[in-house]
């Protein structure tokens, strides 16, 4: 237990430390060392306890809950006074119900509770800790150098350097409360501090547009939050023991019990996901420096929502509501990665990327069935490691070159050519075969084809896949497609984010190579205990895509065999004269330069409209999911 | 379960193959049209001289892609013709088209641009119905190794006639034929030069040449999958099949991207996804 509380602990002295120091190297060695100590005892965490299956920790449950209770009523406070100060009427609402039902739960239905197993640790939680342990804090040793060039090249932005750190460390914290915490109520209290984070990091440059953005991401996950405490106040009502605020205990209790409260808690964890129609707040939240994206869209936030859907996935099988939640997170699969082909902002391609991905996790964890279990899982470990690094070469990238705009980024692969070639194995990762998302999605048709209703599910995921296909390649290609001499600008990226970019690119590719090993120590065992069976890839394929790797990795050394004594040319211009630089004269004797932009396809996939129908239909399900759901409480 | 045999035959005579049926392609084409046309073998002529001719680069990466490109497509092929996973052969295809892609966008020629991003309308114009070809074999065989689909021994095309015409409609976009040739053609009336390969040529264009005649093969031997419980038949229909794609491609104009993605996804979905549905509604498979 011990590993666990200093996983939940320490981050929050850290964070504490970092409120008080202003020097700037020290603070510098303080967030590398800890990050280290974090991600050393999450991997000791897998050593000791990945093969023990579920185990409980009885944990007080009496002055910790005093506590809480008391910061997020602390916490409701500042948030009004901020709802306040900025004229923000939906979330003072919205805050005054959620502390109203807060209140009302601690007053009249705590009383008499005693859940004993507070704290527990499965495989599952052990996955979650490595991504949140390892990824999380690699993105915030990024966020050392990421701060100094971020606050130069933005003077207007007032350096609060220190909310920035004590943030992200207390961030880190929330989410190993509550990967940890098996207790319902400790689980809503650390999802709330994950919210208030969010908040705080969106709105960290202050100006309009990123106060209305974390306005807009504190709203709606307040809608989830409040769903989340009806589902404990309807656990209250029915168990006064308090024995059902268990987690295992309530998911082992079957669907006549758990399935409202699962289904309300799913709600939570859609908002949070930011599947559609609540997806306007990932995207908006992408004003926040760089490393605040890469956390809320890899490791923490966004995960603790397909962590909770997951979680719930037992209860959700063979139901018509797990079925629905299925269907949203189909929906938002494929028409956000629809919508990101007419995207040019790269962030926006990867906000949309997240959360039709997030969309493909849902979709399986609401049918549910063991295999689809499986393949959900796997989607979270790769997506997370692949997503963190893509943002954070974008990141050093908008630096470098002042824009985040992926038709800028032609010619990347002379101008940054390290930079270049890790976005090319994140990219792969995303979409090619033999790498991560793919074989995930190979597994989940294959699981779906044998679900109920699965077909469907099919069908989806053979148009959203190949969709996913045009906007990963035709941003590899603008990477690789140089217009003229250009000049190499990458020798100023400083040494902790190498460092950090070369660990994600490498675990891009071991992960792939080791997730036979993964899969069969964490996730097989995991899925066994629920439902008696697992799945796996059959040995052939795997043993295929290992080589396949192999040839990926060793293709390029073709390159030394080429001829030295190559005929060079200039590209093809159909006879019109250009200089060597690609240049030609225009009208009037101007000199004009060749540029090229890519497709978007904005009369197809264009934003607004997609956008539209996919609030449309997902808030039909919602309200049809919330229809059922309310018959079955009356 | 893999058979490491067929495998390596395929790599040595699929470029035979796929050659002939290129030459053959260009005799019985020339003949719609009125002319004699080359001799049989003229494919290979081709490579074979375009080998001998000095290596061109605007970049010289673009060595690298287009090796990728053609070892990806040998052994995806290879994989199919083993007996693999049907998924992972499609999935292993897009990979070495991906190659071909950035060996396009590598040169900064504003007619392979163009190509590249054709390519990839097209790419996801015919994915979804390939996808959907293998769940439906797997409807009907169970099994998505191509090994048990051919071993089953069922009449697939009797419970599949739907999903089939989907896959001829996309079988046109693979074989670069009109109306679908949008990114590249085998014809010298490309708007866009040459599209995809306007930057390649001597040795480096003989590697594309050769992946072609790998990958015809292979969705070809698709088409067998359909009519496999009688090779006979089968065999008939793969020539009824590339006549018929001739013909198309003697008949028709290029269309433009939009009607080629909309009437792709459109057949996808009317013939392949309503044929699959109303087999697995028979199948029992709403409720397990």
């Amino acid at each position: 237990m011990n590993e666990l509380l200093f996983l939940i602990g320490f981050p929050v002295i850290i964070a504490i430390l970092m409120l008080f120091i202003r020097k700037e190297k020290l603070r510098n060695i303080i967030v590398i060392l800890s990050a280290i100590a974090i991600g050393v005892t999450s991997l000791w965490l897998l050593v000791t306890c990945f093969n023990k299956n579920t185990i409980l920790y009885p944990f007080p449950f009496e002055p910790a809950s005093n506590i809480m209770y008391v910061i997020e009523l602390l916490l409701a406070v500042f948030l009004l006074y901020l709802g306040i100060k900025y004229r923000k009427i939906i979330t003072i609402a919205l805050v005054l119900i959620q502390a109203g039902l807060l209140v009302f739960f601690e007053t009249y239905l705590v009383h008499g509770m005693e859940p004993v197993n507070n704290l527990f640790v499965d495989q599952f939680s052990i996955i979650m800790a490595l991504i949140i342990g390892i990824i999380g804090s690699l993105i915030v040793v990024y966020a050392t150098g990421y701060m100094e060039t971020y606050h130069t090249r933005h003077p207007e932005v007032k350096d609060r350097k220190n909310i920035f750190f004590f943030t992200l460390f207390v961030f880190l914290s929330a989410m190993f409360g509550l990967v940890f915490s098996n207790n319902l109520l400790w689980v809503f209290f650390f999802w709330e501090i994950t919210t208030i984070c969010s908040f705080i990091l969106i709105g960290y440059s202050q100006s309009p547009e990123a106060t209305n953005n974390a306005f807009l991401a504190l709203a709606m996950n307040l809608l989830g939050g409040i769903a989340f405490m009806i589902a404990i106040i309807y656990i209250g009502i029915i168990d006064p023991s308090g024995k059902l605020l268990e987690l295992n205990t309530l998911i082992m209790s079957g669907q006549v019990i758990a399935l409202v409260p699962a289904v309300l808690i799913c709600f939570a964890g859609i908002t949070k996901a930011a599947l559609m129609p609540f997806s306007s707040w990932l995207v908006g939240a992408m004003v926040a420096p760089t490393p605040v994206s890469a956390l809320l869209h890899s490791s923490t936030m966004v995960k603790a929502g397909v962590y909770i859907i997951v979680r719930f996935s037992p209860v959700l099988a063979g139901s018509l509501e797990g079925f629905l939640i299925a269907l949203l997170g189909g929906c938002t699969f494929l028409l956000a990665s629809s919508i990101a082909i007419s995207q040019s902002n790269a962030k926006k391609v990867l906000a949309y990327s997240t959360i039709a991905n997030l969309g493909l996790i849902v979709a399986c964890a609401g049918i549910g069935t063991y295999k689809l279990m499986w393949a959900a899982i796997l989607l979270i470990i790769f997506h997370s490691i692949a997503k963190s690094l893509l943002f954070l070469c974008v990141g050093t990238v908008e630096n470098r070159i002042g824009s985040r705009d992926i038709d800028d980024m032609s010619g990347l692969i002379v101008r940054m050519p390290k930079i270049a070639v890790m976005m090319f194995i994140g990219i792969a990762g995303m979409f090619l075969a033999p790498f991560g998302m793919l074989i995930t999605k190979w597994a989940a048709i294959e699981a779906f084809i044998v679900a109920p209703l699965g077909l469907l599910f099919v069908a989806i995921l053979a148009f959203g896949g190949s969709i996913t296909v045009f906007f990963w390649a035709k941003w590899m290609g603008k990477i690789i497609s140089v217009p003229q001499v250009m000049e190499r600008v990458e020798d100023t990226v400083k040494k902790e984010k190498w460092a950090v970019l070369y660990i994600l690119a490498g675990l891009t590719v071991v992960v792939c190579l080791i997730f036979p090993l993964i899969s069969s120590i964490l996730i097989e065992p995991f899925v066994f205990n629920i439902y008696g069976q697992t799945a796996q890839l059959a040995q052939a394929n795997v043993t295929i895509m290992a080589m396949m790797l192999f040839l990926l990795m060793i293709m390029p050394f073709t390159m030394l065999f080429s001829r030295k004594d190559q005929k060079y040319v200039g590209p093809y211009m159909s006879g019109m004269t250009t200089s060597p630089k690609m240049q030609f004269t225009g009208a009037m004797g101007t000199v004009r330069d060749t540029t090229m932009g890519n497709y978007y396809l904005k009369d197809y996939f264009g934003e607004a409209k997609l956008f539209m129908l996919g609030t449309a239909l997902c808030l039909g399900i919602i309200i049809f999911a919330a229809i059922l759901t309310a018959g079955v409480v009356l | 379960m893999i058979s490491i045999v067929n495998a390596v035959i395929y790599i040595l005579l699929a470029p035979i193959v796929g050659g002939l049926v290129a030459g053959i392609d260009r005799k019985v084409t020339a003949r719609m049209q009125g002319r004699v046309g080359p001799p049989i073998l003229q494919p290979f002529y081709d490579v074979g001289k375009l080998f001998e001719k000095e290596t061109v680069v605007v970049t010289i990466s673009q060595n690298f892609w287009v090796i990728s490109y053609l070892v990806f497509m040998a052994v995806s092929g290879a994989l199919f013709f083993s007996g693999g996973d049907f998924l992972l052969v499609i999935f292993a295809f897009t990979l070495s088209h991906i190659f071909l892609v950035l060996g396009a966008y590598a040169s900064y020629s504003p007619y392979s641009h163009v190509g590249a991003e054709r390519e990839l309308i097209q790419i996801i114009a015919y994915e979804p119905m390939i996808i959907l070809t293998a769940v439906g074999m797997y409807l009907v065989t169970q099994s998505f190794n191509i090994s048990d689909i051919v071993a089953s021994g069922i009449p697939i095309i009797e419970f599949l006639p739907g999903v089939f015409i989907g896959y001829l409609m996309v079988l046109t976009l693979k074989l670069r034929k009109s109306p679908f040739d949008l990114s590249t053609s085998h014809h010298a009336h490309q708007e866009i030069v040459k599209g995809v390969t306007t930057d390649f040529s001597g040795p480096n264009l003989a590697k594309i040449e050769i992946a072609h005649w790998y990958e015809y093969v292979v969705i070809l031997g698709v088409v067998w999958l359909f009519f496999g419980f009688n090779p006979v038949i089968a065999v008939a229909a793969i020539i009824i099949t590339y006549f018929l794609e001739i013909l198309i491609d003697n008949t028709f104009a290029r269309a433009k991207w939009q009607f080629t993605l909309k009437s792709a996804w459109l057949i996808a979905g009317a013939l392949g996804l309503v044929n699959l549905a109303t087999l697995y509604y028979l199948r029992g498979g709403v409720w397990l």
